[in-house]
């Protein structure tokens, strides 16, 4: 019964909890450029706004820009099955569920950059390729890291992400502390934020994924901004576990004020900093790289070193 | 040689019938040796003379005084007869010429030999041929005419290399209104304010000015400062606009908002000025329409104190910021070679190091007595650098600004426009006249000639962004294409004032 109640909660949490995330960062932003902003309930009036919008389809499109944005929700949602999310454990808490859950992500990444390929428009194609590399960079990291934890506490569920410093000691403090920075970028890579996209710009030849759904509206816009923003959430979840250690009571809140204290940086960054130049993303995403390198070197020298 | 050409001041009515009349040949000689002596060219455009002969009317301006006067025009023309429809293009020697003789060859047919892109400017957009790129690895992005902003429309073709681009065509005539023809049947300061949205002030100042010397109206000291106020606001408010859109693009929000607000406070200074957030109706023929009084002098010297500390503070916050100062510097460089030869004006031009402005070339009394020096700026060419510059030139702005409030109290007592009179008095007969005025964005130039019953004949504007625009697309070559919006923003060219 309480697994069921659980369950249920976990998945309204992961419903809702990426409308209120973005809208937290639109306050911020708006805090520090001195205006009132929205309320931060207005991406899910956006999002109700789109569902009862028509969509509007190139003819030079295929099938395949139709089923994306359903591809997308579907994977999204399903990732975040497998995700640590607001009770501390998956909703579906397998071993390997790292696999599935990274998978996911990328089937959904493909059908996304093939979507934008399919409208057959410069701007699409320019977008899905930025997009591409970026990831080309960004998974091998994000395997690196999660992979190398694991590896080390011999769990291969998420668990094992709240046990690195009972299982590893000191090494377990500085893999924590890039842990949680390398998971931080990649919070921002894959969620599209400032700087290495800019969310909020309606200049088509420096965006990279609002480019790639430049063609898409009504009912297909809203899915697919509600899956980056649910997809933005999945990964600050991951950094959320790392955190906090399993069995904290009240494990909720301060799993929201986590998600709070995320948004909010998130925020600040976007207002205090440009974004930055597109031939230096790549040196931005590199720094994943490289924490996720010292994890990796950190735990060999723990396996192998003694 | 000099023989050949009439010199002209800022505003000083000519005859036409004196303008010296050459053979083409000896003036595209005598152009071309003028041009390499450091002139350039501000004026070439044809007249109808009837049964297909056409007269082509050279400006060259000297700015320096490298002929000896300074602040001048040359003024020169040559005729066509109905069988010449070719000639060797000035172009090919003195790239400045580029726009001129595209322009001239699309309103007449008359063909410039050798001239190396001879593509339509405004009309026959059907027919125009672009630039290919060959090569597996290039792709083209192809933008407008319509866009994503509320901007107005143009068709931008990049030629990139993955993220790089090679070259950038721009074609324009999107927003051609025939204001040059409107202007000769029907000439109103209305008509002039709408040459060019976010120049209001400067056209309008540039046809009043032309056209009271036309019909010989004075203007009192009081009037010619309110509008150099007018024109000052100006400034200020579009190059704070620009800088908050510069701050935009590159995501910097906390720029993009405060740059937003002050700019508000500035046109709203206009708005309580002359009813009009961009001083439309505030310039009339003989004057201004409005009084400035000594209580709304108050308020704007406050409003324009903290727009001047507000602005200060944000540019300086931004320029130490490392991460906005990786995306401006290097971006979009036009060198001052490069700017010479292609003949750049205005803000632009100065930003590359090119010193030219013509409120001090083509001074008038006031800015000796306002005791005003130019802005002086490491003319690195780059999105830099047109950023700092702006930001000096609204420090500038402010400092002018205060020094007419200061002296428009002596003269309180005058009048702000001769009334009625203006509009009864009648034209000069075959007069020419060329009037500048340096606007936000460059110099304006238009150019105005009666008949010998005192009719307009031909009336010629040429705004800043004809002779910028190119180096937009020479800006963005070897940039990121995704650099292409701050190069833009950090010209902000306009396409209304291009089109006309």
């Amino acid at each position: 019964m309480i697994n069921f109640l659980n369950t249920i909660f976990s998945i309204f949490a992961l419903l809702f909890l990426p409308f209120v995330m973005v809208g937290i960062i639109k306050k911020t932003k708006a805090f520090w450029g001195g205006r009132k902003g929205p309320s931060i309930f207005q991406p899910l009036y956006d999002f109700i706004k789109l569902l009862k919008k028509d969509s509007v389809i190139s003819n030079s499109t295929s099938f395949i820009f139709k089923l994306a944005p359903l591809v997308t929700i579907v994977c999204t949602v399903f990732a975040g099955l497998f995700a640590p999310l607001i009770t501390g454990s998956a909703i579906i808490n397998i071993e390997m569920g790292l696999i599935i859950f990274a998978y996911i992500l990328g089937l959904n990444k493909f059908f996304a950059l093939i979507s934008a390929m399919d409208t057959g428009s410069s701007f699409e194609g320019m977008g899905a390729s930025r997009e591409a590399c970026f990831t080309a960079i960004v998974e091998p990291a994000f395997f690196m890291i999660i992979a190398s934890i694991m590896a080390i506490s011999h769990n291969f569920t998420f668990d094992s992400l709240s046990k690195i410093i009972q299982n590893m000691g000191n090494y377990g403090v500085l893999i924590c502390i890039f842990a949680v920075l390398a998971l931080f970028l990649m919070v921002l890579i894959e969620g599209c934020r400032v700087p290495v996209d800019d969310p909020a710009t309606h200049l088509e030849l420096t965006m990279i994924h609002e480019v790639m759904i430049l063609d898409n509206s009504g009912f297909d816009l809203a899915m697919l901004t509600y899956a980056a923003s649910m997809k933005m959430l999945l990964i600050s979840s991951l950094i959320v576990k790392i955190i906090i250690p399993d069995g904290t009571p009240y494990y909720p809140i301060y799993y929201l004020a986590a998600i709070l204290l995320i948004s909010i940086i998130i925020g600040t960054i976007e207002s205090s900093m440009a974004r930055i130049r597109m031939s230096h993303v790549f040196e931005f995403i590199f720094i994943m790289s490289s924490f996720a390198l010292v994890i990796l070197s950190l735990t060999a020298v723990r396996v192998f070193g003694g | 040689m000099i023989k050949n050409w009439h010199i002209a001041k800022n505003n000083e009515r000519l005859s036409l019938n004196d303008l010296p009349v050459l053979d083409i040949k000896d003036l595209r000689k005598e152009t071309i040796e003028f041009c390499k002596n450091g002139l350039r060219p501000a004026g070439f455009f044809g007249k109808d003379e009837g049964d297909g002969v056409v007269k082509l009317f050279i400006i060259l301006a000297d700015d320096k005084g490298v002929l000896g006067k300074k602040g001048v025009f040359y003024v020169s023309s040559a005729i066509f007869w109905a069988h010449i429809r070719l000639y060797d293009s000035f172009t090919s020697e003195i790239p400045a010429f580029h726009m001129f003789e595209r322009e001239f060859f699309e309103e007449f047919k008359i063909e410039p030999l050798g001239h190396p892109w001879l593509k339509p400017l405004r009309k026959n957009q059907d027919r125009y041929e672009f630039f290919e790129m060959e090569g597996d690895e290039i792709h083209h992005v192809l933008v407008g005419p319509i866009h994503a902003g509320v901007i107005e429309p143009g068709h931008f073709r990049f030629m990139c290399n993955g993220e790089t681009v090679y070259h950038l065509e721009i074609m324009l005539g999107y927003q051609h209104r025939g204001v040059e023809d409107l202007m000769v049947k029907n000439p109103t300061n209305q008509l002039a304010e709408s040459i060019c949205g976010d120049s209001v002030i400067a056209n309008n100042i540039a046809y009043s000015s032309l056209m009271e010397s036309i019909k010989g109206i004075s203007v009192s000291n009081k009037a010619q400062l309110i509008r150099k106020l007018a024109l000052e606001m100006e400034r200020a408010a579009i190059h704070i606009g620009d800088l908050g859109a510069i701050a935009g693009d590159i995501a910097y929000l906390m720029g993009a908002s405060v740059f937003g607000a002050t700019r508000t406070l500035v046109i709203n200074t206009m708005l309580e000025f002359s009813g009009s957030r961009f001083g439309r109706g505030l310039i009339t023929l003989g004057g201004v329409n409005f009084e400035i009084d000594e209580e709304k002098i108050e308020r704007a010297r406050k409003t324009f104190d903290k727009v001047e500390k507000d602005v200060c503070r944000m540019v300086k916050t931004m320029l130490k910021n490392s991460s906005v100062a990786s995306r401006l510097e290097k971006t979009g460089t036009i060198s001052k070679e490069r700017a010479e030869e292609i003949g750049l004006v205005g803000m632009a031009a100065r930003a590359s190091g090119v010193n030219l402005d013509s409120r001090f070339d083509f001074a008038d009394k006031w800015m000796d007595e306002l005791n005003i020096e130019p802005v002086k700026i490491k003319g690195t060419g780059d999105v830099n650098a047109r950023f700092k510059l702006r930001y000096r030139e609204i420090l500038q702005s402010f400092t002018i600004i205060r020094k007419i409030f200061d002296k428009l109290k002596e003269y309180a007592h005058e009048p702000i426009n001769c009334g009625y009179e203006a509009l009864s008095k009648e034209n000069a007969k075959n007069a020419f006249v060329i009037s500048i005025i340096e606007g936000w964005r460059g110099e304006v130039i238009h150019i105005a000639m009666t008949d010998r019953c005192g009719k307009l004949l031909k009336y010629k504007i040429k705004d800043p962004s004809f002779n910028n625009w190119y180096a937009l697309a020479l800006a963005v070559r070897n940039n990121g294409v995704s650099d292409f919006p701050l190069c833009n923003k950090s010209f902000n060219l306009s396409y209304c004032g291009c089109d006309l």
